[in-house]
């Protein structure tokens, strides 16, 4: 009756084997024990893993990256969760011009955005500093946020914040007890792909980092332009496995939340 | 006026009521202000400096708009718009390709689609920059896939893959393919499933359903999928920059060389070329039927 | 006019189609262990109206889905016109069917809806076109081909659904609730349409509701389903007088039940006692002395007795008026028998007759053939 039957699983496999495939690449490398790329490894070992803990600079990108996307996540949440709640009941025109500002940075070329800032920013001192990066990533990262904390308000059912206002809530208090507890899930959420978005930035860091706040992905792209040392390989996966680990906590989430509803809808 | 010109906190009991009145009068207020200081973010860190960096292309060094009568006659540039062009519209269609099966599958199977999905999800989340050094490991002289080749006897000299236009499109289509797969998969799920028995019931063939059916209905996840798509591939820089060929530059790559020697009235005119480009099509997408909000879903 | 091979020939003339006969035997369909249909066997004339009729999650949904062929059943034989169809796919069965919502294709427009069946079975495009005319014309919607379903209203679109699963010359039509998202005056003008058409075209009809009234208005033989079981079949006016048990009896029409003993038999009547009060009923059933039984009777064949006189054929029972409803056509009384039994009484209303007030107390009675044993 379905379609399914004439798109044979087999292309499907192959295509998601395409997919995985150079992630999976990535992840075994790093255990490799040869000194140069060959794959599969002679052996294994965590020769590379080694060389990326024993090396400062390394770490120091890491680290700036860490503390970078933090900064980040505080910032676009906080700017973006309160966005997200005033621009759902603006006016029309006003509310898809300001929709339109603050998710552009999805569909603006990334060049665009970097020698933009960069042009700016290095008239205002910010080249060099991590604080210009952070600055400019919290633009990145904010659609991310806004997007998420839409989707959750419009889940509200608006007979809530009614029922609020009508048992004597303020509008302040009904916001505070009623609307941002009910969309915690979704600021979560939005938080989460706010400090992927920034730690896994490139082309930004390029231009803003100097040579006074390199960050890990930063760190990469130099090592790429002059080495292909499986040390990169280590760190990839150690990225990648952050990010699976924050994708799956967004996972939780969201189907904690959906758990609830349907609790909710049954009882 | 000079009513308008306090704010409500400078008042006392009277500036509550005028507050409130405020409020009734003009409902809109509360939200702008709560929107209020993100705009005001976005402005000073995101559009004055992109806007202010774009006008260097009308008055570097002087008000003109010499920098845009030069393109035409401009051959670097023309060359460096085909390659950008042409390779986001082969990676475009080969996007497409690929994505259609999956998404169908991500769309029908109920036991495998957390699988199908997570396979989708984790490359899409994983740094670009990974995803790219990673095809700089598969594609290399002896990467897995020239070694593989020459075990099974197929070639005997290592193919040259990496530093070409094939490498990069590759790549792309790799980066690529779940902003493909995503909105089509969310198109064919919301499709009504009685619509599919009512065709099968009034007599087309599964195959004949698929065409005149279910195709059409996800039209509108296709063309949303081709737009984000070709938009994204049209700025691509990190990609084509590590693993093109060394001939194979892209508008991207040619921008930051340019503000790299400082010729920021040459790099903003093309940056205004490709925003103007990029914005104009996603510009069409919000007018076609059922793409509107695609780009607030995606990713 | 050409045949394409494998498919069914598609008689042009009107009044040469015959309706399919149905028969599913022992059907059965569980997910996961769980039965939706358990065991239901049914033979459909020739040119019937049947309608399956049931509570949500009866059944009767699954049953319809089966003989389309959307879902295969776990057990059991479904044969159309002698042939077994289960290895047939839905789209060589040749059945019409009008969905729950319509199942309109948003993409086509109207014309395009009503020529897709055609255009599946390789009919030339000139006689597609003819054939979309006359079937826009018999749903009495000439004129809107060109327009997309959203650009109709509710009851255009159900049209429209109609046509295209009629188009075809089907020889069975399946309804899922095909009134269902419609209000009350417009259903009712659809159902007349329905009957009509039945009558017009002489095929037969399997049609799903979970409205008795609608049921009973439109139906040859209803079947009525409950738990995945056919409860009862029959003509309507069978199910209303004659229900065979307590569900039937109060799933269609209301009913008031009486608890009572079997006394006497008296020949192919039964005497039964209610809280010491003697009521008679006909029954071709054989019952023991001392049995315990329920006594059913419709709220509308109810009177109050000084209307009646006595006889052998009345019962009689005495009762405290607890409630009174004016309902516009009827007076809807709710009384209490004297062993504390809750009964309802329906009244045409006329300014003839008395209002009777809360509290009152009144003997009611009615005739021993209005009397069921349930």
């Amino acid at each position: 009756m379905s379609a399914v039957r004439f798109v044979p699983s087999l292309i499907v496999a192959l295509i998601l084997l395409f997919l995985a495939l150079p992630i999976v690449v990535v992840f075994v490398l790093s255990f490799s024990s040869a000194a140069y790329l060959t794959f599969p490894p002679p052996a294994f070992g965590f020769r590379w893993y080694k060389a990326y803990f024993g090396d400062s600079d390394w770490l120091d990108a890491t680290w700036l990256s860490l503390w970078v996307a933090a900064a980040v996540v505080a910032l676009s949440t906080t700017l973006g969760t309160l966005a997200a709640i005033g621009i759902v009941r603006l006016p029309r025109p006003i509310r898809i011009f300001t929709t339109a500002l603050v998710l552009s940075p999805l569909v603006v070329p990334g060049i665009v955005i970097a020698i933009g800032v960069y042009y700016a920013f290095s008239r205002y001192g910010l080249v060099g500093s991590s604080m210009g990066i952070v600055l400019a990533h919290t633009c990145l990262a904010v659609p991310f946020v806004v997007t998420s904390v839409s989707a959750s308000l419009a889940a509200i059912d608006p007979k809530l914040e009614h029922a609020a206002l009508s048992l004597g809530a303020t509008p302040g208090a009904t916001l505070w007890q009623v609307t941002l507890p009910l969309i915690r899930p979704g600021v979560l959420v939005g938080a989460l792909f706010a400090f992927i978005t920034s730690f896994d930035e490139v082309i930004i860091a390029l231009f803003l980092s100097g040579s006074g706040a390199v960050t890990l992905p930063r760190r990469m792209w130099d090592d790429l332009r002059f080495q292909l040392n499986p040390t990169i390989a280590a760190v990839s996966t150690l990225t990648i496995i952050l990010t699976a680990l924050l994708l799956a906590i967004a996972h939780l989430i969201r189907r904690r939340t959906e758990q609830l509803k349907n609790e909710k809808g049954d009882a | 006026m000079s009513d308008s010109s306090m704010t409500p906190s400078m008042r006392i009991l009277g500036g509550r009521r005028e507050w409130s009145r405020w409020r009734r009068d003009i409902p809109w207020l509360t939200p702008l202000l709560l929107a209020a200081p993100l705009l005001l973010y976005m402005a000073v860190f995101y559009a004055i400096p992109v806007v202010s960096m774009l006008l260097r292309s009308l008055n570097d060094p002087k008000w003109s708009l010499d920098h845009y009568a030069a393109l035409p006659s401009d051959v670097v540039f023309l060359k460096v718009l085909w390659i950008t062009l042409s390779t986001s519209f082969i990676v475009t269609l080969a996007t497409l390709m690929l994505a259609y099966p999956v998404a169908l599958a991500l769309s029908r199977a109920r036991s495998t689609a957390p699988l199908i999905l997570i396979v989708v999800l984790l490359p899409f989340w994983t740094s670009v920059l990974v995803r790219t050094y990673a095809w700089m490991v598969l594609l290399g002289r002896h990467g897995m896939i020239n070694e593989a080749l020459m075990a099974l006897g197929i070639i005997e000299q290592p193919l040259r893959l990496l530093n070409t236009t094939l490498a990069t499109e590759i790549a792309m289509v790799h980066i690529l393919l779940p902003y493909m797969i995503l909105p089509i998969a969310n198109a064919l799920r919301q499709i009504d499933p009685s619509l599919a028995l009512a065709s099968s019931g009034l007599g087309a063939t599964p195959w004949g359903t698929f065409r005149q059916v279910t195709f059409p209905l996800s039209m509108p996840g296709v063309a949303a999928g081709m737009l984000l798509v070709f938009v994204l591939a049209l700025g691509f820089y990190i990609t084509p920059a590590m693993v093109g060929g060394s001939r194979d530059i892209t508008l991207s790559m040619l921008i930051a060389q340019e503000v790299d020697q400082l010729h920021w009235g040459y790099a903003a005119t093309l940056s205004t070329l490709l925003l103007a480009v990029a914005l104009g099509l996603v510009a069409i997408a919000q007018l076609l039927p059922g793409v509107g909000n695609t780009f607030r879903t995606s990713k | 006019m050409k045949e394409a091979s494998g498919r069914s020939a598609l008689p042009m003339g009107d009044g040469c189609l015959r309706g399919a006969s149905v028969s599913l035997s022992d059907l059965e369909r569980s997910y996961g262990g769980v039965a939706a249909v358990a065991g239901v066997s049914l033979d459909i004339q020739s040119g019937e109206f049947l309608t399956l009729l049931g509570p949500s999650g009866s059944g009767k949904t699954t049953t319809l889905m089966m003989i389309a062929g959307f879902q295969a059943p776990s057990k059991g034989d479904i044969a159309i016109d002698g042939v077994s169809v289960v290895d047939t796919p839905p789209y060589r069965r040749n059945i019409g069917m009008v969905f729950q919502n319509y199942a309109l294709f948003p993409h086509l427009t109207v014309a395009e809806n009503i020529a897709f069946p055609l255009k599946q079975r390789r009919v030339p495009k000139v006689e597609r076109a003819r054939l979309v005319a006359e079937a826009l014309e018999l749903m009495h919607l000439p004129g809107y081909g060109g327009r997309y379903p959203r650009q109709l209203s509710g009851g255009q679109q159900q049209r429209v659904a109609v046509a295209r699963a009629l188009v075809f010359k089907p020889r069975l039509l399946l309804m899922d609730e095909p009134l269902g998202a419609l209000d009350k005056q417009l259903r009712e003008n659809l159902q007349l349409e329905m009957r009509r058409l039945h009558a017009e075209l002489g095929i037969t009809f399997i049609y799903v509701t979970h409205d008795q009234e609608e049921a009973l208005t439109m139906s040859d033989r209803i079947v009525v389903m409950n738990d995945g079981k056919v409860a009862q079949v029959g003509r309507p006016e069978d199910l209303y007088d004659r229900p065979c048990n307590r569900f039937v009896a109060s799933f269609i029409g209301e009913s008031n039940f009486l608890p009572a003993v079997v006394r006497g038999l008296e020949n192919d009547m039964v005497v039964a006692e209610c809280g010491g009060v003697l009521l008679r009923a006909a029954t071709s059933q054989r019952l023991a002395i001392g049995a315990e039984i329920t006594l059913a009777t419709r709220p509308e064949r109810l009177r109050f007795a000084e209307q009646l006189a006595e006889s052998d054929a009345i019962n009689r029972i005495a009762v405290t008026v607890t409630e009174s409803v004016f309902a516009g056509e009827r007076c809807r009384y709710l009384l209490k028998t004297e062993n504390g039994a809750a009964m309802v009484l329906k009244e045409v209303s006329s300014a003839t007759v008395r209002r009777r007030d809360v509290g009152d107390r009144v003997e009611i009675a009615w005739s021993v053939a209005d009397t069921i044993i349930v």
